[in-house]
């Protein structure tokens, strides 16, 4: 093929925004994902998108947007990024809207709803159901371009291998699920293949098709990982079959509070102690939530009382939430509180790139949650499928610049390596052993050894060897930041230390994870370390 | 308690057959698709007659629902694995791939056709969607379709390739039309007509098996309005 073409793998938020972006410059791409659009984790996402549009009356700009999300992040992301994602947001949430996502609003103004961290209204939301609505709105336009040739679905292959040679970029190998045969695709390639679910398998508010494969292969083919310990835990999750529920920010949005019994009396701790009230960024309720569980006068569940929200509310804005904890849990949350805990819901970390989306593999762009890039220590709630959106679309932009022609070949002599469920439970255990919401040097350096002998285990498959380094790079990064940040809280360094306001990279160096601390946020220094 | 699957299976290629699988569980709230998780999780599964058996094909990704994945006919009624919790079966548990679809593996199915019409239908918006009050629940409940095909396993007019493209579509074709000026829509309502409106035998059985709990009769009479009727 002559014509210039990008591989995009994964076809969420991110993957769909990048090919709306390539498709309108008027380039190919070829969209991989293991399974269509609509099975993607971003039709999860719930609460809302995060916009400055200040149709409230409350005065909002991106400057407001920008201060919060630094702060929430307790400044561990790049200031230029992060300044870029607020002042574009209006746009993009706009965009979104003219694409046909049924925002709330009201005669075309979009209604802004309260979320974590945030002083303001801010985020745009269609009930509890969000993401699937952007979901929708941007498969539709995507099948447009499908239409005229410009995207090119390969609609149930994996990603098994990437290719490099002196550090860039030749192919990626993906395996067709129905023929079982494999094909290399050449060209520049944007991961867009999320966060790291797969590593804490059934204990995630994620999807089981996000296997976190997609960073594994990456480190394994040389690129560098960047902030894997901050792991966000979401307040309020509860155990269904096989997985955690999410339920959304929202319903604190909506005047949800967190309560736990101590001294036989509903507290409100949250309230208490804090201006926002349970509406603070995650990593601090999440925290809060662990030491009053933990307390010795507390006793029982943390509850999400919901039970105040008006009856308008519960019909209109989080109706669908209402039907969905009715379905699973067979309590309605209008009239009894639900016991809650906190679950993982977000990496912030991820595959490192610069300020064009690139990683340190020449051609291999990442963006959206696989990519470590504008949330810091601590997400926002809202700022995800921002993130996702603005990501596809800026690492689009990159990618289209390094696009050439290029071919898909089969490769029918490949050997592909498979994944153990046994090992998969082993690394996902021993990682939640030494990443919780509280950590210490002791637990951490017990996870490690054990990780060290998974390592080492007799019959490990490359695949499973390559996952189980990343988790060694987790830990191995978590124990080497000796401070307490967002996420990221250790007992035994519980202060915030300006010498650690660097981002922790992972690379592998002979095959074994090295960590160190490096600048982030002078986008120079970052590129010209790249590609030198 | 101790749960009897009898699913029906098939390799690339081969012949179809059903093997018998026992799944034991404390856990009330364990469905379908819990138990097919906890099955493959076995290095050594076996059937219930204790010969060993290759690992069980299916799909699914959010486990709550929301994508469809993991659509396949359970006791005879198309519906989603994760959706499907064991406690309300009494009996053999039998889980079958959707008919309407080429098998591919077990109880994976090709469900390309679902794609390939709704770009036949040009389902995309021509410029900015349109935003009114009447129309913004109509648009949110079409915009819940998951794609998961168990309208079209339930529904005795359609059959993958043929001219009727089913209630698949009609989601999507809604909220379009409802967000498109007549002017705009033209094209959509033509294909339309000729795809959906001359081919639904109005049975309905769409509505009771949609795990989304979309009421199908009400897109419907609202495409049919906007789109045959030129009510708008």
């Amino acid at each position: 093929m002559n014509e210039k073409t990008v591989n995009i793998v994964g076809a969420g938020l991110s993957g769909l925004s990048a090919a709306i972006t390539l498709s309108r410059m008027g380039i190919h791409s070829r969209l991989v994902s293991s399974q269509p659009s609509e099975r993607a984790q971003s039709v999860l996402a719930e609460g809302g998108i995060n916009a400055a549009l200040d149709t409230m009356g409350e005065s909002d700009n991106p400057a407001d947007h920008f201060s919060d999300t630094m702060k929430g992040g307790c400044f561990l992301e790049s200031e230029a990024a992060v300044k870029e994602l607020t002042e574009n947001a209006p746009r993009v949430v706009t965009e979104l809207f003219r694409l046909g996502t049924p925002f709330q609003n009201e005669n075309g103004r979009l209604t802004l709803r309260n979320f974590g961290g945030q002083k303001k209204k801010r985020t745009a939301y269609a009930k509890s159901s969000t993401g699937k609505m952007i979901m929708t709105a941007l498969i539709d336009e995507v099948r447009k371009y499908e239409a005229q040739g410009l995207v090119e679905r390969f609609p149930h292959h994996d990603l098994v291998y990437i290719k490099t040679d002196e550090k860039t970029l030749q192919s990626i190998f993906v395996k067709d699920l129905y023929t079982g045969e494999f094909m290399s695709l050449g060209g520049c390639t944007i991961l867009c293949t999320g966060g790291l679910n797969g590593f804490f398998e059934g204990m995630t508010t994620g999807t089981t098709q996000n296997t976190g494969n997609a960073a594994a292969l990456a480190f394994g083919a040389g690129a560098e990982l960047a902030n894997l310990e901050f792991i966000q835990y979401h307040p309020t999750t509860v155990a269904i079959s096989g997985k955690r529920m999410l339920i959304s920010e929202a319903a604190r949005g909506e005047g949800g509070k967190l309560f736990i019994m101590k001294n036989g009396k509903p507290w409100y701790f949250m309230e208490e102690k804090y201006e926002l009230g349970s509406l603070m960024p995650r990593d601090v309720v999440s925290r809060e939530m662990f030491f009053v569980k933990n307390a010795s006068e507390c006793t029982g569940d943390v509850f999400l009382d919901m039970t105040t929200i008006g009856g308008d509310v519960w019909s209109g804005k989080l109706s669908d939430l209402r039907k969905e904890i009715i379905s699973y849990l067979k309590q309605d949350p209008k009239k009894e509180p639900i016991a809650v805990s906190p679950g993982i819901h977000f990496f912030m970390g991820g595959i490192r790139v610069n300020d064009r989306f690139e990683t340190n593999i020449k051609g291999l762009f990442a963006a959206g949650e696989a990519a470590c890039k504008f949330h810091g220590a601590n997400r926002l709630g809202g700022n995800s499928m921002l993130g996702a959106v603005f990501g596809g679309e800026t690492a689009a932009r990159a990618a289209s610049k390094s696009a050439e022609g290029s071919q898909v070949k089969p490769v029918p002599d490949y050997k592909d390596s498979v994944s153990s469920p046994q090992i998969r439970a082993r690394l996902r255990d021993l990682l939640l052993g030494g990443l919780g919401i509280v950590r210490s040097g002791e637990t951490m350096k017990a996870a490690l050894a054990d990780l060290e002998a998974l390592y080492s285990a007799k019959g490990i498959s490359k695949i499973d060897r390559l996952r189980v380094s990343v988790g060694i790079a987790a830990v191995e990064s978590a124990l080497a930041r000796e401070e307490s940040r967002g996420a990221h809280f250790r007992k035994d360094f519980p202060k915030t230390s300006e010498a650690f306001r660097r981002q922790t990279v992972a690379r592998l160096e002979n095959g074994r994870p090295v960590i160190t601390f490096e600048k982030f946020g002078g986008e120079g220094a970052l590129k010209d370390e790249v590609h030198s | 308690m101790k749960y009897i699957l009898d699913i029906l299976r098939r390799e690339h290629g081969g012949e179809s057959f059903c093997q018998r699988f026992e799944y034991e569980t404390e856990n009330e709230s364990d469905t379908v698709a819990t138990a097919l998780t906890k099955l493959n999780e076995k290095d050594d599964l076996v059937s219930a007659d204790g010969s060993p058996a290759r690992r069980i094909e299916w799909e699914c990704s959010c486990l709550q629902k929301k994508c469809g994945a993991c659509a396949m006919v359970i006791c005879g009624r198309p519906r989603l694995a994760c959706g499907a919790v064991l406690s309300e079966f009494t009996g053999e548990i039998t889980l079958e791939p959707l008919r309407k679809f080429p098998v591919v593996c077990d109880l994976v199915v090709d469900r390309s056709v679902l794609f390939e019409n709704l770009k036949t239908l040009r389902l995309w918006l021509g410029g900015n969607a349109e935003f009114s009050e009447k129309y913004g629940e109509l648009a949110f409940e079409a915009s819940e379709c998951i794609q998961c095909g168990c309208c079209l396993e339930i529904c005795p007019n359609f059959c993958a390739g043929g001219k009727f493209f089913g209630m698949a579509t009609v989601p999507i074709t809604t909220r379009l039309l409802s967000q498109m000026t007549p002017k705009e829509y033209k094209e959509i309502a033509r294909l339309y007509a000729r795809h959906t409106f001359a081919g639904c035998g109005k049975s309905l059985a769409c509505r009771d098996v949609c795990p989304k709990g979309i009421d199908t009769e009400r897109l419907l009479v609202n495409a049919n309005a906007m789109a045959i009727w030129k009510r708008k």
